[in-house]
């Protein structure tokens, strides 16, 4: 059993459910990410790991131990909070060793912790100061050395980057990341920044109303994303949904992708045994904006690439490629080109689309057809 | 409010100075009083017959205020208003920390300990402000009676503390639930209990909201008169009580420049904490106006 | 852990509880339930006060209000006698009466020139902050310090009007302070001069919490500075009106200390007031059955001011 174990975990106030049984496992040094939109449950359960909410019914252990019934100080963990929760009438070495301070740490060995802490996340200079005078990324910093001094099973983040400007949150990304490389802690981090989750984490749990949609590592999430739910929320720009009917030829899924004055089909490669229930059907097509782009950005050796033209309607440039958005079978597809690729709105441009990773979901469940 | 662009036209120049006479005049209106009442006191009381009201004082002169101070008859009673000074300092103090003491657990617990039942307790409370005390005093008359409670300054202690309780309460209340409850969350998470982040945490930051409190609290009780009429008699009465026994106390001649002595040295506590506390004070009032 | 040696160095007290004693675990659990019942423990005796002091007392005064008592009070229900005596008696009605001028008059007056002063001191005065102070004082003064020094001012022989003879006006008369027909009228004097600094500093909140970007959008399309405060500003006080009238009504009601040090309820009985009525009867008067009477009757009038107001503003609330 690994560092933190949820088991069917339910919240419930009344008759509103907030949680409806969650269950995730995570082993020593990983990094979980709860990532999901507001009110989908994230924080109530990272609260619930803390030991600051109760819990309706179910179990959660940390490091083997069941913690269900244990108070917050008991439970070792630390956490670092989105408004950052520093207490404002002490100074910064005040904030790092209280938590020391009541464990009844000696106070040469807590001078000692928070001189490392200190070190480690560049704050030494900033050790007498008050929380009022220093800026959100140094807050950011106390907050974290106040976690990290205690050193301890489980550190829990609760979207801590959320209040920093978006330069700062690139950086303190970063940081965060190569301290967990470094220290090999075990992370729990709610965030609703589906960038966040990709780069910070190797598990994610997307969640929404309550559930987990899907709980996987970041590649996986991306690339098999369970539902049209987790397909939309994970990637951006978001992944296209064109819906269309899935037709078979000479053992080739085929899906036809109409532009307004012309039709292309587009091979989606053998037809799975999934799949084949759903021939002559409606399904909904997912594919990322990234595999569909210009030819002279297509990779050549890619077997499976074709060719389709697309009326393009209006093209917005975001430096290192430009999106193209058109229109095929009544709804707007965006494409990923180069920005040199000459895309200009009103002309008919020929693009490349790689169908072979191309997606099929169900219109009715929203489950991936696999 | 915005910055109106003003234009330097005639119009908007006379426009300005009558807006400026107009607040001139009321700051005359608001001061004469207290000027009055200040050349009054420092007038014989032959002056203050012959002269008229706003003339200096050709003599300046403190013995009106010694006279107040210990020899002016309060009812029956010629020893000043002295003893009734500090009878109400007396009251003052003790009322002034219990209530605010109390108002600050209370608040805290209201805002980032609820409880089923914690915000109904909190309207049940909030109501209790807009009570008329009239309704309540006949009963509580009674109940000192009951309590056997004779000393009158304890018996002003416990009656302003408890009927302080609604503000203060308010007061802490609203201040705490400006703070992020995520701060209580850290601070158990780090290992403190109820009373530790309480006294740790919560009181070091709330420095501001103990002023309001305090200084609400002081003018409220110094100044108070109901109560110190109903439930204190004779020598422990407050000051309130015995400035008013002073001024209608209709035995011979009336001592203007006394009676004036006496009302500057009641109003002197309030006005210094005004004086000091000023911000604190209408910070007090404000917040007691969103409230009740 | 890894074995980088910042990492090595955070392994910090080695006897970090990863595994609880039976101790601790008993202790933590007795610590949480601390922390569960303590919070409770310490608003009880606030719990018990207000719903003794405040809710407890209405009932009792109310229970009184309906007994015969005198000196003494008396526990046996008797009907609704104290009410009938109290609604035939004239001085009642006349104190009723009185609270209405002096309520009404005090009211519109004290939220008058708090308006206007706000207002005023809005138009980037200079010195506003002395101003202020100057507007705010009387609020820190008792009413009976109020009392004695208007009634000072107010004084024939010796105050306002022979300050006027002095100056020359010699035929001036002001005389309401002995006038049984006006003295009611230098109640509502001396209790605009205390309060309406207070409303001014309402509203003069009220104004520094309005959006710049409205005013200036108004600025925008066109609109002068009288449309602009007419339109815009004052109707955006509305709370503020609604606050001011209710502190200013609930000062009204229980208003008792302005008249006794001011004119005594006097001349005669023409500035009585309900909170006299009731504080002589039940206290001096050994009326104890009717001045509780008059107590809830004066509890009614301020309900009716204030449930309708609360009930507004807690719509509103839900709305918004």
């Amino acid at each position: 059993m690994g560092a933190l174990s949820i088991r069917n975990v339910k919240k419930s106030y009344g008759n509103t459910h907030i949680l409806k049984g969650i269950d995730i496992d995570i082993d020593k040094g990983q990094f979980l990410i709860l990532v999901g939109p507001s009110g989908c449950g994230k924080s109530t359960l990272l609260n619930m790991i803390a030991g600051l909410e109760d819990i309706s019914s179910g179990e959660i252990h940390i490091g083997n131990r069941l913690v269900n019934h244990l108070p917050p100080k008991d439970r070792d963990i630390a956490m670092v909070f989105q408004s950052y929760a520093l207490y404002p009438n002490m100074t910064v070495r005040q904030n790092i060793s209280f938590g020391l301070e009541i464990r009844k740490i000696p106070v040469a060995e807590q001078k000692a912790i928070v001189e490392r802490v200190a070190n480690m996340l560049q704050i030494s200079h900033l050790l007498d100061r008050k929380p009022n005078q220093l800026s959100g990324g140094q807050r950011q910093r106390v907050a974290m050395g106040r976690a990290l001094a205690r050193n301890p099973t489980l550190f829990l983040f609760d979207e801590p980057l959320s209040n920093l400007d978006a330069k700062l949150r690139v950086e303190m990304r970063t940081e965060i990341k190569l301290l967990h490389q470094r220290m090999g802690t075990t992370i729990v981090y709610v965030t609703h920044d589906q960038i966040e989750a990709m780069t910070l984490g190797d598990r994610i749990a997307v969640m929404k109303d309550g559930e987990v949609k899907q709980f996987g590592t970041p590649q996986q999430i991306y690339d098999t994303p369970a539902n049209l739910y987790v397909a939309g929320f994970i990637g951006s720009p978001a992944m296209n949904f064109i819906p269309a009917t899935l037709e078979e030829a000479e053992g080739q899924a085929i899906v036809r992708l109409d532009n307004g004055t012309e039709t292309f089909p587009a091979k989606l490669g053998p037809l799975g045994t999934a799949q084949r229930p759903y021939v002559g059907k409606s399904v909904i097509l997912g594919i990322r904006p990234e595999q569909i782009t210009d030819q002279g950005s297509a990779q050549a050796d890619q077997p499976n690439l074709q060719l389709i033209r697309a009326k393009v309607e209006i093209t917005e440039p975001t430096g290192p490629d430009t999106l193209v958005t058109s229109q095929f079978n009544g709804v707007k597809v965006t494409a990923r080109c180069h920005p040199q690729a000459g895309m200009a709105p009103g002309q008919t441009a020929t693009l490349v689309i790689d169908p072979s990773k191309a997606l099929l979901f169900d219109p009715a469940s929203e489950n991936r057809i696999a | 409010m915005a910055d109106l662009a003003y234009h330097q036209t005639p119009a908007a120049r006379i426009g300005r100075f009558g807006i400026y006479a107009v607040l001139a005049l009321f700051a005359l209106y608001y001061l004469a009083p207290l000027y009055v009442m200040v050349v009054t006191s420092l007038k014989s009381l032959e002056e203050v017959r012959n002269g008229n009201l706003l003339a200096l004082p050709a003599a300046p002169s403190l013995e009106a205020w010694s006279t107040a101070w210990s020899s002016a008859c309060t009812g029956v009673e010629c020893s000043g208003i002295q003893g009734y000074f500090w009878n109400s300092i007396k009251m003052l103090v003790p009322a002034v920390a219990l209530s605010t003491l109390i108002g600050a657990v209370n608040g805290y617990v209201l805002a980032m300990w609820r409880f089923k039942g914690s915000d109904l307790f909190f309207t049940l409370l909030m109501i209790g402000c807009f009570l008329p005390f009239q309704v309540v005093i006949l009963p509580m008359a009674q109940m000192l009676g009951f309590l056997g409670l004779e000393n009158g300054t304890a018996r002003l202690v416990l009656v302003h503390t408890i009927y302080g309780l609604a503000f203060t309460t308010m007061f802490f209340r609203n201040f705490y639930v400006t703070i992020p409850d995520e701060l209580v969350k850290a601070a158990r998470i780090d290992g403190a209990g109820f009373l530790r982040i309480f006294f740790r945490i919560m009181l070091p930051i709330s420095l501001p909201t103990i002023a309001v409190c305090v200084i609400w609290q002081t003018t409220q009780i110094w100044n108070d008169f109901l109560f110190g009429v109903v439930f204190s008699a004779g020598e422990t009465q407050p000051m309130t009580v015995a400035l008013n026994n002073l001024v209608n106390t209709s035995t011979g001649v009336k001592h203007y420049n006394v009676e004036m002595a006496a009302a500057i040295i009641a109003a002197l506590p309030t006005l210094c904490v005004y004086a000091f506390g000023g911000k604190y004070f209408i910070r007090g009032l404000t917040a007691g106006a969103v409230k009740g | 852990m890894s074995p980088s040696p910042s990492g090595a160095q955070l392994t910090l007290h080695e006897g970090s509880p990863s595994m609880p004693s039976l101790q601790t675990a008993s202790a933590s659990r007795f610590g949480r339930l601390v922390d569960v019942v303590l919070p409770k423990i310490v608003v009880a005796p606030t719990m018990v006060a207000s719903l003794v002091c405040f809710y407890g007392f209405v009932l009792w005064t109310a229970w009184l209000s309906l007994t015969e008592s005198r000196i003494l009070p008396k526990y046996e229900i008797v009907g609704l006698v104290q009410y009938q005596e109290l609604f035939s008696n004239e001085r009642w009605w006349a104190a009723m009466k009185n609270l209405g001028v002096f309520g009404g008059l005090f009211i519109f007056f004290s939220l008058a020139v708090g308006l206007l002063l706000a207002v005023f001191l809005d138009q980037k005065i200079r010195r506003e902050g002395a101003l202020r102070t100057i507007y705010l004082y009387p609020m820190a003064l008792s009413f009976i310090v109020t009392g004695t020094a208007w009634k000072w001012m107010l004084n024939p022989g010796l105050g306002l009007e022979k300050l006027m003879h002095d100056f020359g006006f010699s035929d001036f008369t002001f005389d309401w302070i002995v006038n049984p027909d006006m003295a009611i009228y230098t109640v509502v004097i001396a209790g605009v001069w205390q309060s309406s600094g207070f409303v001014m500093a309402l509203f003069l909140a009220g104004l520094r919490g309005i959006d710049d970007a409205i005013i200036k959008a108004a600025q925008v399309d066109g609109a002068n500075l009288p449309t602009i405060y007419r339109r815009i500003v004052i109707p955006s006080l509305r709370p503020v009106f609604f606050s001011a009238f209710m502190i200013l009504a609930h000062i009204a009601i229980k208003s008792f200390d302005l008249v006794m040090a001011l004119t005594n309820a006097g001349p005669g009985l023409a500035t009585d007031l309900p909170s006299i009525f009731m504080y002589q009867h039940g206290f001096n008067r050994g009326q104890l059955g009717l001045g509780a009477a008059s107590a809830m009757i004066m509890l009614a009038t301020a309900a009716a001011i204030v449930v309708p107001f609360l009930y507004s503003e807690l719509r509103s609330q839900r709305r918004g």
